[in-house]
């Protein structure tokens, strides 16, 4: 008999979103000076959630200035055991506000809300919870004595995991001792404006936190920004690429997370049915919208049959539709330019010769949405090996020595992220330090702990966020 | 995998180990989140209702206590066929699970209606001579059950003597006849998922009809993760010899909640042709009456209490 499962929607009733949204500056939300204003779209549905303001150059002005201020007259001047305690309870409100903020992201990402309420919202109190705990023992971080906060952070965010990338950005600045200026992606923007009303319900001293909102171009004011000391930015290789040429020179501190290609290889001793749900979390996960997402399948050829047939009856069996309801596995794209970009490399795969398999999923009427997709019989020359795709598309590649798997893995321009699949310790070792990643994976992917250092080698970035590590991209050492 | 296969692997015992070792491994990790994640499914409405149905239709209701007397066993029989005096709707159970010697007033009792499940093989600890397990399971064949709940030897399974193991589990399978035989792995003591795996495989070559994890008598018991194990090998067996064997978790399932979160695995680990009480059961005795509460709910929508069931 088949067992349908009936709709399980999340409700909407526990959030409250309003019909236009101000800029958050000096504790305060406000209006823009030149009144610009963007919309926010369900990408499941294409229904309006909001209009969402847009910052320009004298709003930039004002959240730089009021984070500056907020600098030298507050945030600097207080203990790390008292700025540990602001920490603390915007983590407790992000816990007590799960619902709402699960609820949030999904109608404004698309993801399917077991993912937001699973591990985007519990990570980010996760993340809030673990620098709260950092905030008064920076002395003892490795980072030399008396470590120095750098000022007026400006960071950018992306839209993959809006509020998830928020708390990797502002947990770090905050605990150091550094004020804030943030601006959320154009697509997703509602769960920092909720951060912005979790903010004033903690009582953190105005300007502390400042969000804009915008496109590129509020983006651009807030990196060049000449009172902005330090700028954090995840997002895109190419965009990454114009922030660092914009600072060059201007002795503001950089990091930036950028692309992956990461290899996920999956050699003849893996344990073969959790590699099977590794391969499916490493590149289906938030439809693939992942920096770090294992989109180059390396598997062994003695077991690549076995494993194919094995991944494509796993996906035949991923749910993909309405992202509120709690049994869907596969959300929405989340723009109509995402969606065209990823059909744009699909194609090019089509083109160069690789074989294209879709998981006979129905795709819902409105919105926008891309079928479960891997392709096999992948080179290393063709463009869906090298570019990312950031979309639920999967590049399998054989090898048959351990060799050639390393080489294979390592030639890409990108290293933010691997995954080794075997049951021999010895060779994840073996592996692991000759992997040129930031993050491998053991017979796990996609796994975060706010504990764990996260960040790119080449062309995925620099600088880590997590950890020790993450706290030395908010800090100068002391001593000079 | 063809008798000759068979044959082969099980030729001797170092055959045997290299087969059962040579099994992919299980990750015990990603086997424990993969069976987290599952139980996150929301099951509602419609699909509540048929869970429910579906999940009371493959119960073994079982009783296997020292303290068991005819009296007893009669009154969880008119249970097993009838399980909610008050709603002509409900299915009857698959099956009712006795010791041997009750195996006989059980099959009275419910006539041909039901399966009767005896365990034998000196259950539960399986420590006895081969003689004495065979005699057992021949008696309760002969007193009327036409399912063989049998365990396997696990101080020869961890000692490596696999081989031994196997012959016995044959020898056993000889003595039903006709009658189905379930294989017992005891799960909780024999620790890891590799091992797991590997008994389950052990089960299929030597011709078990059925899989199941536990005896009920230790703890843990039948566990997600354990079932999953279970279910992807059968799954595979499937796939290699186009022959289908069930699974059956027993001990520790108590509650409709967690029977759901069992049918969501069994469907989404081997599709719905095991979404049938020939291929699946809840080896219960307490589970039976939370799944009637929650269909009473469904039918009223409100909660009833527990002297709305019938305690047997």
């Amino acid at each position: 008999m088949t067992f349908e499962y009936a709709p399980a929607p999340e409700s909407r009733a526990v959030v409250d979103i309003a019909a236009h949204y101000g800029l958050f500056i000096d504790g305060q939300f406000t209006d823009p000076i030149d009144g610009g204003a963007f919309k926010t779209i369900n990408p499941a549905t294409e229904e309006v959630l909001a209009e969402i303001s847009d910052a320009g150059s004298a709003d930039v002005d004002r959240a730089v200035a009021s984070a500056r201020s907020a600098y030298k007259s507050t945030w600097s001047k207080m203990p790390g055991r008292e700025r540990a305690k602001y920490l603390y309870r915007l983590a407790r409100l992000i816990q007590e506000r799960s619902r709402e903020l699960a609820v949030l992201e999904t109608l404004d990402n698309g993801k399917p809300i077991r993912e937001s309420r699973d591990v985007d919202v519990p990570l980010a109190a996760a993340h809030f919870f673990y620098h709260a705990g950092w905030a008064d023992k920076l002395e003892y971080a490795g980072l030399g004595p008396r470590p120095r906060a750098y000022g007026v952070a400006g960071q950018i965010i992306p839209w993959n995991f809006p509020l998830l990338m928020l708390a990797w950005k502002v947990a770090p600045a905050l605990a150091t001792g550094n004020t804030v200026v943030l601006k959320p992606a154009e697509t997703t923007p509602l769960t920092a404006l909720a951060f912005a009303d979790i903010c004033q319900q903690a009582d953190l001293p105005p300007g502390v936190v400042n969000i804009v909102t915008g496109g590129p171009a509020t983006g651009r004011l807030v990196s060049e920004h000449p009172d902005v000391d330090k700028v954090a930015f995840t997002g895109s290789t190419e965009v990454g690429k114009q922030i660092q040429r914009a600072v060059a020179g201007t002795g503001k501190g950089l990091t930036l997370e950028l692309g992956g290609k990461a290899a996920n290889i999956v050699f003849d001793d893996a344990p073969l049915d959790e590699a099977v749900e590794g391969i499916v979390n490493g590149i289906f996960f938030n439809q693939g919208h992942v920096c770090c997402a294992g989109s180059r399948l390396l598997v062994q050829e003695s077991v690549a049959d076995e494993v194919l047939d094995a991944l494509k009856r796993r996906l035949t069996t991923l749910r993909l539709g309405d992202p509120m309801d709690k049994n869907t596995d596969i959300g929405a794209i989340n723009s109509r330019e995402q969606r065209e970009r990823i059909d744009e490399l699909v194609k090019s795969g089509d083109a160069e010769g690789a074989d294209r398999w879709s998981s006979p999923c129905a795709i819902p009427e409105k919105g926008w949405w891309y079928p479960p997709t891997v392709f096999t019989g992948v080179t290393q020359a063709h463009r869906i090996a090298r570019e990312e795709i950031f979309g639920p598309v999967l590049s399998v590649l054989t090898f048959r020595t351990p060799d050639e798997a390393l080489e294979k893995a390592n030639n890409s321009p990108y290293g933010l992220s691997a995954g080794i699949w075997t049951e021999k310790g010895s060779r994840i070792l073996w592996m692991a330090s000759r992997l040129r990643a930031g993050v491998v994976w053991a017979n796990t992917f996609n796994r975060f702990d706010p504990a764990s250092p996260f960040g790119g080698y080449k062309e995925s970035g620099f600088g880590r966020e997590g950890g020790r590590q993450g706290l030395a991209a908010y800090l100068k050492s002391g001593g000079h | 995998m063809n008798v000759a296969l068979v044959d082969g692997v099980t030729a001797s015992n170092s055959a045997l180990r290299r087969f059962l070792h040579g099994l992919p491994g299980v990750d015990q990790v990603g086997a424990d989140s993969r069976a987290a994640m599952l139980s996150t499914r929301s099951i509602k409405a419609s699909a509540k209702e048929q869970a429910i149905d579906l999940a009371i239709s493959m119960v073994d209701l079982t009783t296997l206590e020292g303290m068991d007397t005819p009296g007893k066993v009669r009154a969880m029989c008119a249970k097993a066929l009838r399980p909610d005096p008050s709603s002509a709707g409900v299915p009857h159970v698959a099956a009712v699970c006795v010791y041997g010697d009750m195996a006989g007033i059980a099959r009275e009792a419910v006539g041909d209606v039901l399966h009767v499940a005896a365990v034998a093989t000196a259950f539960p600890s399986g420590r006895a001579s081969l003689n004495v397990k065979l005699q057992d399971t021949r008696d309760a064949v002969l007193a009327g059950a036409d399912e063989i709940d049998m365990v396997i030897d696990r101080g020869a399974f961890l000692a490596g003597r696999y081989l031994e193991v196997f012959e016995e589990i044959v020898a056993v399978k000889e003595a039903c006849g006709s009658a189905h035989l379930k294989v017992i792995f005891e799960t909780g003591e024999l620790r890891t998922y590799d091992n797991v795996r590997r008994a389950s495989w052990l089960a299929m070559l030597a011709g078990a009809d059925f899989i199941k994890t536990s005896t009920g008598k230790v703890s843990p018991a039948a566990t997600l993760p354990v079932t999953l194990i279970l279910l992807e090998a059968v799954r595979d067996w499937h796939r290699q010899t186009g022959s289908l064997v069930g699974v059956k978790p027993a001990g520790g399932i108590r509650t409709a909640k967690d029977a759901i979160r069992y049918l969501v695995l069994v469907n989404e680990t081997c599709g719905p042709t095991w979404l049938t009480p020939d291929l699946f059961r809840f080896g219960a005795s307490t589970l039976l009456n939370d799944l009637l509460l929650q269909r009473q709910r469904m039918a009223t929508g409100h909660y009833s209490g527990p002297d709305y069931v019938t305690i047997d």
